[in-house]
């Protein structure tokens, strides 16, 4: 079975990012970027099944600049078979990239797809749910762990009030949290191997897919400073600040 | 113009987060209708028709939302959406998986996690982990949000007096289905609502000590826990407990952090809180950079000898 693994570009998770003082967005020119975290957690769970035998081939996708092809090249260090670019300048938001993937899935005919839950730079958790409305598939965010077989995939979900576990007909959508597993670091000979393996690039028009942003922003403000406080000598200088300073006890 | 609230509940009652995504509504303005799709809700419903600013309940009451589904949740919207202008759910595990299908399905952007209302079209929400608000407005016609719920009072749970119209509930998708779940069991607030909250990181060394050296202090302050993502992949605590970026977010009155260097991550998800604690060893850690009050100590003595003296 093939496996789709959509997988985004964003600022680096160590990274602290900066408000331009224009407020027109995060400054991340010079700044260092890597895979999405979660993205790379879903690749390394496509890899674990393709390990196991249950998958077949690897496919990684990525929306955006030429750059993304970094992103790509990374994924199939880690192990994808090959990659898709699709390659746009413009601002990408999640419906859009949704009804990209939906072209591509079409084209590619994967029986699972594995994203992210979220990216670390909009935060916005949106992408998979969107891609299995338009596909018209089941699906499972959060996931903390995934058994697949020839027609269910049966996962486990971190929710609100601890897990649950749903279990989805293929083709199906799932979405990764922090403990789904640890992804392996790619070792230099797969960083060398990953660099001949194919890399298709299309643009949205291609795929007959309009990419048009719905949401303008208007401004990106730094959030309001929080004060640091002070430090309390000892534990009982610190009962009394709760208590007649800040009144919380 | 007109709003539908998205009701998290258990069927019984609404779960607490919907009382500040029925706020983000009255902050939008116009009339506010509340969808309970569930099994056997009527309780819920009756609760919904309560909240004060709900104008209507709509109670779409159906076996195939016996476990609250998203596939089915999502269809169930969508069926009835035509008649709203914003469609709102909160930024909680159940609202996050379906609003994005809600949107996707109406093809309209989502704007998630809003914690500003500017007006009909215009939102703050956060991005980057916090470090940047942004101001984002909408060109479709229908928005499709969702509230963060720290961002916006409770509206009251009284006061109103709703009708509840039942609508046909919608049959089952097909492609998913419910296994088992596996629910925290806790006497304590919960973490989204609780006044005072403990918290603990890597700091704690295991579950046998973050147990030991924070349960009693939170009970003596009726407190709820929680914890780093650290603690939690460590396995101290269920995932439940994840306090941050990609956990819970939470502003509770009193946040003590015990053991918690203060990653960006972390902060993302309490920085809001009105008073914080932090206490650690390590004096530079970041987390004295947003810490009201911080007491450079080993968490071993201070924890028990604060608890002791509370
Ligand atoms: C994609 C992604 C998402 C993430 N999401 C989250 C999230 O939602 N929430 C979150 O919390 N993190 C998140 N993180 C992880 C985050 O980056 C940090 O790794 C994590 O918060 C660190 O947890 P910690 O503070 O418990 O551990 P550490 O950073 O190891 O800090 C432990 C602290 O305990 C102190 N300490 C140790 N022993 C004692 C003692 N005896 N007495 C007093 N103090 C002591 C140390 O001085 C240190 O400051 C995320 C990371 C990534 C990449």
């Amino acid at each position: 079975m093939k496996i789709l693994v959509p997988v985004k570009r964003v600022v680096d998770y160590n990274v602290k990012v900066r408000v331009k003082p224009d407020q027109s967005g995060v400054d991340i020119a010079n700044v260092k970027m890597s895979m999405n975290p979660f993205c790379e957690i879903a690749v390394e769970e496509a890899v674990r099944l393709k390990e196991k035998g249950l998958a077949s081939e690897i496919v990684a996708v990525s929306a955006g600049v030429a750059q993304c092809q970094e992103t790509l090249r990374n994924a199939m260090a880690i192990g994808a078979d090959r990659g898709i670019l699709i390659e746009s300048d413009a601002e990408l938001q999640p419906l859009a990239v949704a009804k990209l993937l939906k072209a591509v899935v079409e084209r590619e005919q994967p029986r699972l797809v594995i994203l992210g839950k979220q990216a670390i730079d909009d935060d916005a958790n949106q992408t998979g749910q969107m891609l299995a409305a338009l596909l018209g598939w089941g699906q499972a965010t959060f996931a903390s762990k995934v058994e697949l077989t020839a027609d269910t995939v049966t996962v486990t979900r971190e929710v609100d009030g601890g897990l649950e576990t749903v279990a989805l007909k293929l083709p199906a959508i799932v979405t990764t949290d922090l403990r789904l597993n640890e992804p392996r670091y790619a070792t230099l000979p797969n960083i060398m191997k990953a660099k001949k393996k194919p890399l298709d690039t299309v643009k949205p028009a291609d795929l007959g897919v309009d990419v048009t942003p719905r949401l303008t922003t208007l401004k990106v403000e730094e959030p309001p400073k929080r004060q640091g406080g002070v430090k309390v000598p000892d534990v009982a200088t610190l009962i009394e600040k709760l208590k007649n300073e800040a009144k919380v006890i | 113009m007109s709003c539908l609230v998205i009701a998290e509940h258990d069927h019984a009652t609404l779960k607490a987060a919907t009382l500040n995504v029925i706020a983000a509504a009255a902050a939008i303005g116009g009339d506010i209708h509340v969808l309970v799709a569930g099994h056997n809700a009527s309780a819920a419903a009756a609760a919904a028709a309560q909240v004060h600013g709900v104008g209507k309940v709509l109670l779409a009451d159906g076996a195939a939302h016996g476990h609250l589904l998203p596939e089915n949740a999502a269809a169930q919207v969508v069926a009835v959406a035509a008649a709203y202008n914003h469609i709102l759910a909160p930024a909680t595990a159940y609202g996050k998986g379906v609003a994005p299908r809600v949107a996707a399905l109406l093809d309209r952007a989502q704007i998630s996690d809003i914690i500003r209302v500017v007006d009909a079209d215009t939102f703050v929400r956060p991005i980057y982990a916090g470090n940047a608000y942004a101001t984002v407005k909408s060109s479709d016609s229908v928005k499709v949000l969702t509230v963060r719920g720290t961002a916006f009072a409770p509206a009251a749970t009284t006061g109103g007096s709703a009708a509840v119209e039942n609508v046909g509930a919608v049959a089952d998708s097909g492609v998913a289905s419910f296994v088992s779940a596996e629910i925290t069991k806790s006497e304590r607030p919960e973490l989204t609502a609780a006044k005072i909250i403990v918290s603990g990181g890597r700091g704690l060394g295991s579950g046998e000590k973050y147990r030991e050296v924070l349960t009693p202090l939170a009970d003596k302050l009726n407190a709820a826990l929680g914890a780093s993502r650290a603690a939690v992949d460590a396995g101290y605590v269920a995932n439940d407990f994840q306090v941050g970026q990609t956990g819970k977010i939470v502003a509770p009155e009193l946040y003590i952090a015990v053991g918690i260097s203060g990653a960006i991550q972390h902060l993302a998800g309490m920085k809001d809180s009105k008073v914080i604690v932090a206490i650690n060893k390590d004096p530079d850690a970041p987390i004295f950079g947003v810490a009201d009050y911080g007491l450079v100590a080993d968490l071993f003595e201070a924890v028990p000898e604060l608890t002791a003296k509370l």
